[in-house]
């Protein structure tokens, strides 16, 4: 395999056009909330243990190594969801002039920051409300 | 012109009329993942606290554990589709891409069944 000639790929595009970094984030952020169903499991698991695993688990996922996964699974969820969106619209056959799609890539990267503080500003609530005894 | 070769059109199998399942399983996935996934954040964010109490009544009423199944069943096979393609884009050695790609299956249906398995015992009222 080495020894074969390659033809040049990644070094002949320019890595930071708007498609190349749409792309990317969407797979990144798909990855982390992959990573985010063990979360989810790990918490239904505990509440099917019963109220003492329950309590466990919760501690756990009250701490603020948790706290600050959680807002990084919302950040990829807000823009995972609407990059997904966009597809689904692409895969209909429309939206694919470069100038439509620039136009969206920027629609879903500002959506998906307004998305993403909402959700953010939600959950604080929710953490600030709970005080010591809550959590997602 | 026709573009097939004379033992295919002697064979007469035309295409397995697999090469767009991949693609059309993630695109199924990501429409029922638009709904169940908003629904799940949501409820998850409108819930008053998440104290066992609250968690189980919840997991326990009417269609929750219906959606949440349907939740759990569609993102893990959703993610499965997205992390398989991840791992073939970017594992190039075969035998530890087999590998990684027999690790991927096994974990994703791990989470499926495990999701499952504990929505029902909480539903059912077995954590109790």
């Amino acid at each position: 395999m080495a020894d074969r000639p390659l033809s040049p790929h990644l070094s002949v595009y320019r890595m930071y056009r708007y498609s190349v970094l749409t792309s990317i984030t969407n797979r990144l952020t798909g990855v982390a909330l992959s990573a985010g169903l063990i979360v989810l499991v790990y918490w239904l698991m505990a509440a099917a243990g019963g109220a003492k695993a329950y309590g466990r688990a919760l501690g756990v996922l009250s701490s603020g190594a948790l706290k600050v996964i959680f807002l990084i699974l919302l950040a990829a969820f807000s823009y995972h969801l609407l990059a997904g969106i966009r597809h689904l619209i692409w895969d209909s056959g429309r939206g694919l002039e470069r100038s439509q799609s620039q136009r969206s890539a920027w629609l879903i990267g500002i959506a998906g920051l307004l998305l993403f503080a909402g959700l953010a500003w939600w959950t604080c609530l929710h953490w600030t409300m709970a005080g010591a005894g809550g959590a997602r | 012109m026709s573009l097939r070769s004379p033992l295919g059109r002697a064979l007469g199998a035309g295409s397995a009329k697999e090469g767009v399942h991949h693609w059309w399983s993630q695109r199924l996935s990501a429409v029922a993942l638009v709904p169940l996934s908003i629904w799940f954040v949501v409820s998850m964010l409108s819930l008053p606290s998440h104290d066992y109490a609250m968690v189980t009544a919840w997991m326990e009423q009417g269609w929750t554990p219906v959606f949440l199944i349907l939740f759990v069943l569609t993102a893990a096979w959703h993610s499965h589709l997205g992390v398989r393609v991840v791992v073939e884009d970017y594992v190039h050695n075969s035998g530890t891409k087999s590998l990684a790609l027999a690790l991927v299956a096994f974990l994703h249906v791990v989470i499926a069944v495990a999701g499952v398995f504990a929505i029902l015992k909480v539903a059912f009222g077995g954590a109790a």
